[in-house]
């Protein structure tokens, strides 16, 4: 247990150094990139919080990512604010998306399932129809954010930073989650959720304190997606590309475990960017997407990770075996009277079921 | 001896289908009770009311003498039932130990098992004494060295010793068991009823459903028999193989061979 914790905590360190050197490069599109990289890590791993760990896939992210851009939007209109003081509100745009989260679980949460998902869509076009009917959203227009003449050279980096400090933030907060009790019942409602009530979970406060929770890094994210666009609209702050783009990177990295949608996010958001800068038609990035989709449902229906992380461990336990039975075999006969003890007592019935004998 | 668990008039209905028909039943503190009866009885029908997994259309029940109807399984847990199910339910993305620590973390009374109560919800869960608690449990009923595997690559067998194991941890004061002998070999059989005779004696009470009638004649202090959601009658394990009442039940009699088919 303790290498490979040192071996994950080692690896992630590593992660953060390189993103963190990235601005040095000095090359700002690569920065941009970035930005949306780090959004996109960050958001997948909010959304695995809840939905990874307790099974229910939710559609309706954005949601929390839209308040949190109106939200910084709508402050930074009326206060007038400027520069570096919008970067302030972020925070207030997590607030927003983690308190529309409860009235939004609560009536989501009452359902599972394909029910469920049904939903959490539902909620997303409520959401992006006010979005556009509402008089005090700018409606079509949105929102203009203000305009600042930072060196162009450096002007994405203060994004990224933030966008790094949610996504570790984010990551270190689903670790944290993932061994604890609050976890622990999380990943049982996942496996059998009636089982886990009668076993004395309390499901659905567990359930909505999850729904909350992963709302909060979504909303920051939106705030800084307001300002880093220059805009909020209402096209682009409830985007269904949103949803599902979460969604499927935490398939494609590996559902429901913690570095899945790390790696699945690290993975599709480059190609999505590049795709953005050079295909000219904007619609055969979607096509790829979703026969992407469709791919790893067929074929990696459990994700990249827990895939090749099986194969692996598979692989090292065949050839252990191989190597120990090269051993072994010499040293059959000092083995053997040991071997029929274990039997003898395993038929006199302590007690201690066979491992291998029962089915 | 006072009466632990108690169903008054319980009936609940499934459509056109009386599941349960005004069903009374007792079970005493510190007995192994048995209920048996053909398939579509209603015993797990009667399971289900009493833990929470559905509500009665009329009557109520009763641990001591504290009404319980309708309470969510989570509360029925919480005061001291535990149960387990006909088709296994273990948490199978979870390793076996992690099973044990759910149980074992819910129950306000006695779930920390003595680890001290920390404010930090980012705690691991399951401290020491949970967890040395668990192991003890999975010693007993035989499956400690399978701690660390998630409970998916167990066999049916080791999967009802699980969920036996997990319920035991939250230390119910009766604990509902849905045929524990169903598909399990033989020795496993053995084993299992040692390990209930063996919790009886230190005081945990029982209600098996359950069709294997040795078993169940060999375990029970009292049997009672249900026909079409309605106990017809109760009583030690000797007295009810004799009844014929019971036949009738499993077999029909002449004029109701046509339902009983």
């Amino acid at each position: 247990m303790k290498p490979a914790v040192l071996w994950r905590g080692g690896s992630l360190v590593a992660l953060v150094a390189v993103a963190a050197a990235v601005p040095l490069l000095n090359n700002p599109l690569v920065t941009n990139v970035g930005v949306f990289v780090l959004m996109y890590v960050g958001s997948a791993v909010a959304w695995n919080i809840f939905s990874g760990f307790t099974g229910y896939i939710s559609l309706g992210a954005a949601v929390f990512f839209g308040t949190g851009v109106y939200t910084t939007a709508l402050l930074t209109e009326h206060l007038k604010l400027n520069g570096g003081a919008v970067f302030a509100t972020y925070p207030l745009g997590g607030l927003a998306a983690a308190v529309i989260a409860v009235p939004f679980g609560l009536i989501a949460l009452r359902v599972r399932r394909h029910t469920f998902v049904v939903v959490t869509i539902a909620f997303f076009f409520i959401f992006q129809l006010m979005a556009y009917d509402f008089s005090w959203t700018g409606g079509t227009l949105g929102i203009l954010g203000p305009i600042v003449n930072w060196d162009p050279n450096t002007f994405y980096n203060p994004f990224y930073y933030t966008a790094l400090i949610v996504a570790v933030g984010s990551a270190v907060l689903a670790w944290a989650i993932w061994g604890s009790r609050f976890g622990l019942q999380l990943r049982a409602i996942r496996d059998d959720e009636d089982r886990a009530r009668g076993l004395g979970v309390k499901t659905m406060r567990v359930k909505l304190t999850a729904f909350v929770i992963s709302a909060f890094p979504m909303g920051i994210l939106g705030g800084l997606y307001f300002f880093l666009q220059g805009q909020a609209l209402p096209e682009y702050a409830f985007n269904p590309f949103y949803d599902l783009t979460l969604a499927l990177m935490s398939f494609l990295g590996g559902f429901g475990t913690l570095s899945g949608p790390i790696f699945g996010a690290l993975l599709l958001e480059p190609y999505l960017g590049y795709a953005q800068y050079q295909v000219t038609n904007a619609y055969v990035a979607e096509v790829v997407l979703g026969a992407l989709f469709l791919a790893v449902i067929i074929f990696l229906p459990r994700g990249i990770l827990p895939t090749v992380g099986e194969k692996f461990t598979s692989w090292r336990v065949a050839w252990v075996r191989r190597s120990a039975g090269a051993q072994a075999a010499p040293a059959e006969p000092a083995g053997a009277s040991p071997a029929a003890d274990a039997v003898k007592t395993g038929a006199a019935g302590s007690g201690a079921p066979g491992g291998g004998s029962q089915r | 001896m006072t009466v632990l668990l108690r169903t008054e008039g319980v009936s609940k209905a499934f459509g056109g289908v009386q599941a349960l028909d005004d069903c009374t039943l007792q079970v005493e503190e510190g007995s192994i009770a048995g209920l048996i009866g053909p398939n579509g009885s209603g015993k797990t029908t009667l399971f289900n009311m009493i833990t929470g997994y559905g509500r009665v259309d009329s009557g109520d029940v009763f641990l001591n003498d504290a009404k319980i109807t309708n309470f969510t399984p989570d509360r029925v847990f919480a005061l001291g039932i535990g149960r387990t199910f006909q088709l296994t339910r273990v948490f199978s993305r979870l390793t076996v130990m992690e099973n044990m620590i759910v149980a074992a973390h819910t129950k306000d009374r006695s779930g920390h098992h003595g680890d001290k109560r920390t404010r930090n919800p980012f705690a691991r869960a399951g401290g020491p004494v949970t967890r040395r608690r668990a192991m003890e449990l999975l010693e007993f009923t035989g499956i400690a060295k399978l701690a660390g595997d998630r409970a998916e690559t167990l066999s049916y067998g080791q999967r009802k010793l699980l969920e036996l194991s997990y319920v035991l941890i939250a230390e119910p004061e009766i604990i509902l068991l849905d045929e524990p002998a169903g598909g399990v070999n033989p020795t496993l059989i053995g084993t299992i009823s040692d390990r209930i005779r063996e919790l009886n004696r230190q005081g945990t009470t029982f209600l098996i459903v359950e069709h294997n009638m040795e078993f169940v004649m060999g375990l029970c202090d009292q049997v009672t028999v249900l026909d079409n959601g309605n106990p017809v009658v109760t009583g030690p394990p000797d007295v009810i193989r004799n009844d014929r009442r019971v036949l009738d039940a499993y077999l029909g009699t002449a004029e109701e061979d046509d339902d009983a088919a």
